[in-house]
């Protein structure tokens, strides 16, 4: 399953990214393989999605978050 | 060898860190009010820099906001490229300023800073809000396993500043070597390939070899850099990816693991999670980004930002109006009449009167534009309107550059330096002056208060209110039409735009801060624009002065058939006299009773010596208004006159909007020339002389449709030189500012074609 699948509140794991200029940068903002990500809301829109990651907010678009395969944590 | 901080020797301090961690804070609690805005040569990036307070030997430099030194926006290129000094001296010591809230992440940026080589001084900021939201860090491990120095602060306060002063001006020894690992297999290719991309360039400092190496190897973009001077080190690293890939090693991501691999363990030594509370932010956000209330508390501060703005800005400009028209009075009345005096008082006061006149509403503008940055509500503006300016293919981060354009174009195209997407950076500079600006707004005022009659619509909209907000309106779904189609058929190219936001906790704004930020920028504006405003002004009062006709003839003319035309009313008056021997009557002599025949005559002898008097008066305007029409601006206008009458708008509108492409409120002053009203500022006397003024078979010159065809003009028109000034900067090429020039030109004259035929189809006038 990918970022995008994940509903609020839902945590997961990163295990890959589909590599690309995107991507660089959000492993620069600290979601690497193995990091822990949580889906916080969805914008009044429905997308973008607020993540919280390595203990901060970070916005990104749910096309993003379909480049990233991640494994569900179990809450 | 350590830094030489000695009075004689003047050493540059670069603050770097992540955009929102109180850097500019930081910065001017160091610096005092001993700051400089420069730009960076060759580029718009603000170059803030000052000296040290009570130590005037140390500069200062406050870089852009950077999450990474492998710079994806203008913004990082420049801070990376200032650090290892492409752009200036590099600095000698660099100061990391990270959120103590955030540390893992902002460590990432200063993990990369430490590999250059220079000193380098930790600066924890924020360790305030870091404790309420129960983080405790402990600087002095933090300090241990970094090897550098780390200085808590609350840069707000002023805490620890002193400190970090002190600590400034006894500087650690320059980083050695790398303090975090790459992984084996990665770190093994490193040595061959610098050693490739030494033999090709000679550029790169030594200390710097493996940084481009990396960079080169994990990014695209990077490798591209290299691709036409050093073409071996590039197959290699193309060669040895391939290989990566075949043997499982994750090389794009070898270097940031790297870091995060180093950076996660000492954060978790150096922080104490006391609780794991819900913040202050979050239930904030819980409210403000909700799916009912976000969008209609954005929409209430939209509007409420936009009310103030207006509303209180009109005491403080009809202040300073008043103020430059008198000031303006006083010095033609004090200095002896000469064309000095005139170009003086006419063409520099009013000039930079033009400018000055809306510092108001630009620092409301300002104001409101920070604080919305500073409480972190920006970032969430960002995020709500994402959707919809992804429709248009733009993204959230469009929408700071496109709200500044509501006060200035020029703030707003710079603003667009923040989008790291190029393509997305290109199409909003593109379509940000479509956005109304408050040059914009007199000549909304002027036509709308003249010709919109003032009423209510159902009762609770004034009209003239409800036109002005929709020429807003009308402007901002064109910027949104235009990126549209821009993405469409001319920005073909380049990555899709995508949204990478960090959503900052909000923070309680400062007023200092807040204030001084709002000054500086509006004096950056005030200064940019002055001085094209006033070469305008001064070019346009010797356009409009010259070639000088000889008016003198043309006032004896009038004069003298004003005196006939008297002559000839008393001569008439004189043939009703009953008896030849009676003796016209004085005007002013008290009226027999009861003798219609004297009534008469007194009554057109009054008429007469009335009409006498207004000719008398209006010679000296109409010498004005000949001046200008045999003047080169006057020319200028008759020459469009036929392009331009379609649109409704005769020789006089014309030469106004000619003369308002230097800057939109010009034409203001110049149909105040035009019409020889002494004060054209004060609006109302102009306001009549427009409604009064007819063409030569009666119809008036303007219709409430031709100012409804000039106001439309105005919304699309790129009238403003400065905007292409700065448009040529930011993406250095004519080509875009020309693109944009013509595309906006074409849709104003189309529109208001379109809307003054259209009227007059419909029987409107």
């Amino acid at each position: 399953m990918t970022l995008q699948d994940l509903r609020p509140g839902e945590s997961g794991r990163i295990l890959e990214f589909e590599p690309n200029a995107v991507t660089d940068r959000l492993m620069e903002m600290g979601m690497l393989p193995g990091s822990v990500v949580q889906v916080v809301r969805l914008a009044p829109l429905g997308d973008p999605m607020d993540l919280k990651v390595r203990g901060y907010h970070l916005s990104i678009r749910k096309a993003e978050a379909a480049q990233i395969r991640i494994s569900k944590c179990e809450a | 060898m350590g830094v030489d901080v000695s009075p004689l020797n003047p050493i540059s301090v670069a603050l770097v860190g992540n955009p929102n961690v109180g850097k500019t804070t930081l910065f001017n609690r160091l610096t005092g009010l001993n700051q400089r805005i420069a730009n960076f040569p060759g580029v718009t990036v603000e170059r803030k820099s000052g000296t040290l307070a009570g130590a005037p030997h140390v500069e200062v430099i406050d870089l852009p906001g950077t999450y990474s030194l492998a710079p994806k926006s203008l913004d990082e290129r420049i801070a990376y490229e200032v650090l290892v000094g492409r752009r200036d001296k590099a600095p000698d010591l660099a100061v990391c300023v990270v959120d103590a809230g955030n540390l893992e992440r902002n460590l990432y940026v200063a993990s990369q800073v430490m590999d250059i080589g220079v000193p380098v001084i930790v600066a924890l900021n924020m360790i305030d809000a870091a404790e309420e939201n129960g983080l405790i860090i402990d600087a002095s491990v933090l300090e241990a396993e970094l090897g550098v120095p780390v200085i808590p602060l609350v840069a707000t306060r002023g805490e620890g500043v002193d400190k970090l002063k002190k600590q400034i001006l006894d500087p650690p020894e320059p980083v050695q070597g790398y303090r975090w690992s790459l992984m084996d297999a990665v770190s093994a290719k490193v040595p061959e390939l610098s050693r490739q991309l030494t033999a090709e360039v000679d550029e790169v400092q030594p200390g710097h070899i493996q940084m481009e190496v990396l960079r080169a190897l994990a990014e695209d973009d990077a490798l591209d850099v290299w691709r036409g001077s050093a073409p071996e080190f590039v197959r290699r690293t193309e060669e040895l990816r391939k290989e990566f890939a075949e043997r499982g090693v994750a090389w794009r991501h070898a270097e940031v693991s790297g870091r995060y691999a180093w950076i996660g363990p000492i954060t978790h030594k150096a922080v104490r999670r006391e609780k794991e509370a819900t913040t202050i932010s979050d239930r904030i956000d819980a409210v403000l980004t909700h799916s009912i209330f976000g969008p209609l508390f954005f929409l209430v501060i939209l509007i409420g930002v936009f009310q103030a703005v207006f509303s209180w800005a009109t005491p403080a400009m009809d202040l300073i109006e008043t103020g430059i028209s008198a000031f303006a009075g006083t010095v033609q009345s004090v200095l002896p009449p000469s064309w000095a005096t005139d170009l003086l008082a006419d063409g520099v006061i009013t000039g930079v009167g033009n400018v000055v006149v809306f510092l108001p509403q630009i620092l409301l503008l300002f104001f409101f534009l920070g604080l919305m940055e500073d409480t972190g509500y920006m970032a969430r503006s960002a995020f709500i309107m994402d959707r919809i300016m992804k429709r248009v293919g733009l993204s959230g981060g469009s929408v700071l550059p496109l709200l500044s354009s509501y006060a200035c174009a020029i703030p707003g195209i710079m603003a667009a330096r923040t989008l790291d997407n190029e393509r997305d950076r290109l199409i909003t500079i593109m379509v940000a002056p479509l956005m109304s600006c408050s040059a914009r707004l007199p000549v909304y005022t002027l036509f709308i208060a003249a010709f919109i009659p003032a009423g209510t619509l159902m009762g609770v909209f004034g009209t003239q209110g409800l036109a002005m907000f929709s020429m807003y309106m009308m402007g901002t779904v064109m910027a949104f039409v235009a990126a549209a189609i821009l993405k469409r058929f001319v920005f073909t190219k380049g990555a899709e735009s995508y949204f990478v936001m960090e959503l900052p906790p909000y923070r309680r704004p400062r007023a200092r801060q807040l204030l001084l930020r709002m000054i500086q920028r509006s004096k950056v504006f005030a200064v940019r624009a002055g001085k094209i405003i006033l070469a305008c002004s001064i070019i346009l009062w010797f356009l409009a002065s010259y070639p000088a006709v000889d008016t003198d003839s043309l006032r004896t003319q009038i004069e003298m058939q004003a005196a006939e035309q008297r002559e000839s009313v008393y001569a008439e008056a004189e043939m009703l006299l009953p008896a030849p021997e009676t003796i016209l009557p004085a005007l002013d002599d008290s009226l027999e009773v009861g003798d219609p025949v004297m009534a008469q005559i007194q009554s057109m002898m009054q008429q007469a010596e009335y009409n006498y008097t207004a000719a008398m008066d209006s010679a000296q305007l109409l010498q004005q208004s000949a001046q200008i029409r045999g003047s080169a601006i006057g020319y200028i206008g008759r020459i469009l006159e036929p392009v331009m009458q379609p649109l409704g708008f005769d020789w006089k509108i014309s030469a106004g909007l000619v003369s308002a492409f230097a800057a939109r409120e010009v034409i203001i002053s110049t149909l105040g020339i035009i019409y020889s009203v002494a004060d054209a500022e004060e609006g109302v006397a102009l306001r009549d002389a427009l409604k009064a003024d007819r063409y030569p078979d009666g119809r008036p010159v303007f219709t409430p449709l031709v100012a409804v065809s000039l106001l439309v003009f105005f919304v699309f028109a790129l009238q403003c030189m400065s905007t292409l000034a700065i448009a040529r900067r930011e993406t250095n090429t004519w080509r875009w500012p020309l693109v944009m020039w013509l595309y906006m030109t074409i849709l104003a004259y189309t529109a208001s074609l379109l809307v003054y035929q259209g009227g007059q189809l419909l029987g409107l006038s």
